[in-house]
């Protein structure tokens, strides 16, 4: 709601600029410009600054745009408005093609997988006959309602900044929302994503998409305000343009792609009227600085412009409000202590020649907490990933509830109701603890992108905050809730992820080193949480090496060494067991 | 198609392929010091042959400049951002290389600059300013971010290559130039000529791979640039000066490029903005390579050569866009078969 | 004893949050001295600033020499060095390159002399020569990260929390290596949070809260303070 106001106090005061007298028609032409230029900022600020994708290529997607009306209105003689659905489709079905081949690219690979269909693009636009190879196309008709004509500059003026104040409206909606939540924890990494029913390829390509669409409808609009195309302004360096934009902007904020859109045309255009007085040249001086600028701008403030202005501004953060009435429904659980809900049966894991995990059985029942101990590498992470689906079992069965986990990804395990925590910490730093802990909510929600963006999501959002707020007061932390992860504790930041873990409704909580890191009161208060959530009717399994901490809190526990299991039993049998003390535990306990 | 044709195909493959080999290799070795993707590399090609070019044609090329004003400016910072370390013996070491070195450059170029000057000293001088160009980009575009991500170093590489491009544009005009031949000897087998150009070509490829090679395979030197693009920090633990890894790679890649151009430059005309291009193609190489790989990018880049060669015969409008699509493939592939590492950035 | 590393009146800061506070401290040749704390007290972040990794403000001197105009690299040259709490090894070369690189600022008899001396120290290093470091378990990759830096044949070993993440029998190899080090003539300013292990083989402590020295003293007082044994000993 807090976003509203600015928006449309910006919405109107770009209404009125055409009417101001004495405006320059120069100044109109250079806010079209900068509109043009936005739209394809504000994809990649989804795309790059959010999503964690890095593209060199949007202006080939541009491209298609500007490309489909012009053969259609020209060759075809059909309405650009009937094309402007058309453009968009084209760019997005080639954004389907290009972004199945080169999403699931892995860091460096992808931006330079786009440099790379940039290029290609670029040539191919230019090379092709009805096209209108290197001259392109010409005589666009203007866009048209009823009898006026959109030629003049401050006439299609209101169809570009339409265009972006509409979609500046709908990309921060959708960033405030399951799919966006889901968006911006990709840059995490995927394995905590997937523990929560992400799908990461598909929020990539959804990303991909919706910024190769955005890209359209510049190239759409460019068209028709050019009236003109050639391949030129749709290759490499273009592209390369575009992605300045965006960083020097701030590339994680949607403001400030248009921002940086401003920053950028105005900075080109001052640079080509002045650059040759001051060096009595003709050439293309203005590449130059910009380069330079582009360097010295990663020096300076790698972050862009946006972030830095709104620091400087008296603005609180958005505080979520949450009503604690609304609940989601749970599922239903095993209610008698002991009866069996995971079982691992002769489980065996093997990466090339080296045994990880070798004939390894044990269980944990209904309202059990069991701990896995043992020496680094012996094996306990690799069962972990066995369990959570991170990793397929080379041999032996894994079944929770009596249903087998073989073949089931990640997703499929949450679903079933195992959720869990990380040896290193996975949460967004950039998000609030809020935002952070409803992702573990993300597979009880349903609200998809479009209904995101139109803000029809508002039912199922404010369900899944309530409870997201419910599970963050249980563990205590209900005075962090609107702080950044990122700034608390990393004591704090683990009992966020148990909360966020909880968030999923889980039968049972896995829980990866929880005590690591914690001090002494620390740790007497998550032992006396998990007691309480044992109680509750909730089994947890740990992997721990503080013995005081797993002595005094499991049922049981289970002592792995070489991959295979050497002891199991209560706490009391293992500090006496002579196997355990002799490979684990040492002469001190 | 006969046989012929195939052969002078094959032939125009590999010279080109083995330019691009050079290239790949420089840019595998400077992501591997720097994780810098080294766009610019390009750059280093255009300069280094026009450079000599210039040089042959009796003229001082405006690179020997260059290398002054970015001496001081490497100078400069090197003031302003060591100013909490500073002492008496670095601020007296760090005039020696960014401002002594330079001017001996500048004034050893004018000195020896002549119509009649031998081709081996235009080469020298051109190695000299090309290198200086390249130590000194690291120094000042990247030194000071080198400890941030893969992506804000590649965005800064661009940036290089935009301004490098338009300084190369001011430095050698518009139009495109062409050097003397380091050899006008040629002999003939079966169909197939060979210049000595060419075969000059071959050679110096294949000794640049193999000093590579054992540079980095065999002396502690070599692992301690390794060591730097492994772990920065570590690095720093153990006493390796990483900023000086930096430079030596970018000035062991600049000299790379400029030695590239220099071969070629007799063979084709060369424009400010062919490099790019040029190096783009090193590039499709040195990623097929996966940007580790030594001999796997010497490989993949007489690939690209062939490929590029038999396009512009049977399909010479799309030469590029074939060239370019190769890496499409070959990049999907190299993502699935890697395994899945869970990449953080913040 | 003579003063081998002294820090005085040391503030260091991240931006506006000052994470130390006022903090001095010495450790003398053949010493060990140990700073216990809490998690984010700020023990790894002096220990960061007298490496030259952090700017500090306030004087550290290391052999008589003032450190404050040295980057980490000089630092190193000097014979201090630190074990980091990440252990920032190089992953993806072998475990005798990791080694041979640790004497990089040495020359080559010394190196091979330093090599003799970390394998015997370390001979689960020696059978493992060949493996990648990144293929190690945790308890090895401390044991290279401890070797790495012993073959710069330092005056100062700075080890950061040695023991996170370890096996207690683990923990208890690392622990008495630490003990013959002493021996062997390197002192050894020793982070942990295992405070329990750190007190019985250090002979001074300072115990480090929000960024102050809140008690300082013989290792054996230290451990016996009612205030230290109750919130990090967890006895009582």
């Amino acid at each position: 709601m807090r976003q509203r106001l600015p928006v449309m106090l910006f919405a109107l005061a770009m209404a009125a600029v055409p009417f101001i007298p004495g405006m320059p028609p120069f100044w109109i032409v250079l806010l079209d410009n900068i509109g043009l230029s936005a739209l394809v900022a504000m994809g990649l600020v989804l795309l790059t600054g959010v999503g964690g994708l890095t593209s060199f290529g949007q202006a080939a997607f541009c491209g298609f745009g500007a490309y489909t009306t012009a053969v259609l209105t020209t060759a075809y003689g059909l309405s650009p408005w009937l094309t402007l659905p058309l453009s968009l489709v084209v760019s997005g079905l080639f954004a389907v093609v290009l972004g199945i081949v080169t999403v699931r690219l892995s860091g460096h690979y992808l931006p330079l997988g786009t440099i790379a269909w940039g290029l290609g693009l670029f040539y191919l636009f230019s090379k092709l006959e009805f096209l209108g190879r290197n001259d392109g196309i010409s005589q666009i008709p203007p866009l048209a309602i009823g009898s006026l004509k959109m030629i003049a500059p401050d006439t299609i003026y209101f169809a570009i900044w339409t265009a972006v104040i509409l979609c500046a409206w709908l990309t921060m909606n959708l960033l405030d929302s399951r799919t966006g939540r889901a968006i911006r924890a990709l840059r995490r990494g995927h394995v905590a994503a997937e523990a929560f029913g992400i799908k990461p390829p598909q929020a990539k390509l959804l990303v991909f998409i919706y910024a190769a669409v955005l890209a359209g409808l510049s190239g759409w609009l460019y068209a028709h305000f050019e009236r003109a195309v050639n391949p030129t302004p749709f290759g490499a360096e273009a592209g390369i343009e575009y992605l300045f934009v965006a960083v020097i902007g701030g590339a994680g904020y949607v403001w400030g792609g248009v921002l940086g859109a401003a920053i950028a045309v105005i900075l080109k255009e001052a640079l080509q009227d002045y650059l040759p007085y001051l060096l009595h040249s003709e050439s293309q001086l203005e590449t130059i600085v910009f380069g330079m600028l582009l360097v010295l701008l990663l020096q300076l403030a790698p972050g862009g412009v946006w972030p830095w202005l709104m620091r400087r501004l008296p603005l609180k953060p958005d505080r979520k409000s949450t009503d604690p009435s609304l609940v989601l429904p749970r599922r239903e659980r095993p209610v008698d202590a002991g009866d069996a809900l995971l079982r691992i049966e002769h489980a065996r894991k093997q990466f090339g020649g080296v045994v990880a995990v070798n004939d390894v059985s044990f269980g944990v029942d209904a309202r059990e907490i069991v701990a896995l101990i043992g020496p680094n590498g012996a094996g306990k992470s690799t069962t972990f990933n066995l369990v959570t689906g991170v990793l397929a079992a080379s041999g032996g069965a894994i079944s929770l509830l009596g249903r087998t986990l073989r073949g089931a990804s990640p997703q499929d395990i949450t679903k079933l109701g195992v959720s869990r925590t990380f040896q290193h910490v996975k949460l967004v730093a950039d998000m609030t603890v809020l935002e952070n802990v409803a992702i573990g909510a993300h597979l009880r929600g349903h609200a998809g992108a479009i209904a995101s963006m139109l803000r029809l999501d508002r039912s199922d959002e404010a369900r899944l905050l309530a409870e997201a707020a419910r599970q963050i007061k249980r563990v205590g932390l209900a005075a962090q809730a609107h702080m950044l992860a990122g700034s608390l504790s990393l004591g704090q930041q683990r009992i966020v992820e148990i909360a966020r873990a909880l968030c999923a409704d889980p039968v049972l909580l896995l829980l990866d080193e929880p005590a690591a890191g914690l001090r002494h009161m620390e740790k007497q208060r998550l032992a006396a949480l998990l007691r309480e959530l044992r109680d509750g009717g909730m089994s947890v399994l740990l992997v721990e090496h503080d013995m005081g901490f797993v002595m005094n809190l499991a049922d049981r526990v289970v002592v792995l060494d070489f991959g295979t299991k050497i002891a199991e039993g209560t706490p009391e049998a293992i500090k006496a067991n002579p196997d355990v003390i002799r490979a684990y535990l040492g002469a001190v306990a | 198609m006969n046989t012929t044709i195939v052969l002078f195909l094959l032939q125009d493959g590999i010279t080109n392929g083995a330019i691009y080999a050079l290239l790949g290799l420089a840019l595998v070795l400077v992501f591997a010091v720097t994780r810098v993707i080294l766009i610019p590399q390009g750059e280093f090609v255009t300069y280094g042959a026009l450079t000599y070019a210039t040089l042959a044609s009796g003229q001082v090329p405006g690179t020997a400049h260059l290398v002054v004003a970015m001496g001081i400016v490497a100078f400069g910072l090197d003031l302003i951002m060591r100013r909490r370390t500073l002492r008496l013996a670095l601020v007296g070491w760090s005039f020696l290389i960014n401002i002594v070195l330079p001017a001996a450059i500048l004034v050893l170029t004018l000195a020896l600059t002549g119509k009649d000057t031998p081709i081996a000293i235009d080469i020298a001088l051109s190695l000299l300013i090309v290198g200086a160009i390249g130590l000194f980009l690291y120094r000042i575009a990247f030194a000071p971010i080198a400890h941030t991500s893969v992506l804000v170093l590649l965005i800064a590489a661009v940036g290089c290559h935009l301004a490098l491009q338009g300084i190369g544009l001011v430095f050698f005009g518009a139009e495109g130039q062409r050097g003397p031949p380091l050899s006008n000897a040629a002999f003939t087998i079966a169909p197939l000529r060979f210049s000595g150009q060419s075969i000059a070509v071959y050679a110096v490829t294949l000794a640049l791979i193999a000093g590579l090679w054992l540079l980095f395979s065999f002396t502690l030197y070599g692992k301690a640039l390794r060591a730097t693009a492994v772990n920065r920090l570590g690095a720093r633990l153990v006493g390796i000066r990483t900023a000086l890894s930096g430079q030596i790679a970018f000035l062991l890649a600049a000299v790379i490029g400029a030695i590239s151009g220099i071969l070629i430059v007799p063979i084709t005309t060369l424009y400010y903005d062919t490099g790019f291009l040029i190096g783009l193609k090193g590039f499709v190489a040195a990623i097929i390579g996966g940007l580790v790989s030594y001999p796997l990018t010497a490989i993949a880049a007489l690939f690209v050569g062939i490929v590029e060669a038999f396009s512009s015969f049977y399909a010479s409008n799309f030469k590029e866009v074939i060239v370019f699509a190769l890496i499409i493939p070959v990049l999907l592939l190299r993502s699935l078969t890697t395994p899945a590492v869970d990449e953080e950035e913040d | 004893m003579s003063t081998l590393l002294g820090v005085s009146d040391a503030h260091i800061a991240y931006g506006k949050v000052e994470a130390v506070r006022g903090v001095s401290l010495d450790v003398a040749a053949n010493e060990i001295v140990t700073i216990v704390g809490a998690n984010g007290a700020g023990k790894t972040t002096l220990l960061n600033a007298i490496m030259g990794i952090l700017p500090l403000k306030g004087g550290v001197s290391f052999s008589g020499n003032d450190l404050a105009r040295l980057e980490i690299e000089d630092r190193v040259a000097a014979g201090l060095s630190l074990v980091p709490e990440h252990r920032e090894l190089f992953a993806a070369m072998g475990v005798e390159d990791n080694l041979r690189l640790g004497a990089f600022r040495i020359g080559k008899v010394l190196a091979a002399q330093s090599l003799e001396r970390v394998y015997t120290l370390f001979p689960r290093l020696k059978e493992r020569r060949q493996q990648l470091a990144g293929t190690l378990s945790g308890g090895e990759q401390q044991m290279l990260a401890m070797g790495r830096a012993l073959m710069g044949a330092p005056k100062l070993l700075m080890l950061d929390e040695p023991s996170l993440g370890l096996a207690p029998i683990i923990v208890a190899d690392i622990f008495r290596t630490i003990g013959e080090l002493r021996a062997s003539g390197v002192s050894v300013l020793l982070v942990e949070q295992n405070a329990q292990a750190a007190l019985q083989i250090a002979d001074r402590a300072y115990v480090m809260e929000l960024g102050e020295f809140v008690l300082q003293g013989p290792a054996k007082d230290v451990a016996g303070d009612a205030r230290v044994a109750e919130s990090y000993l967890g006895v009582g």
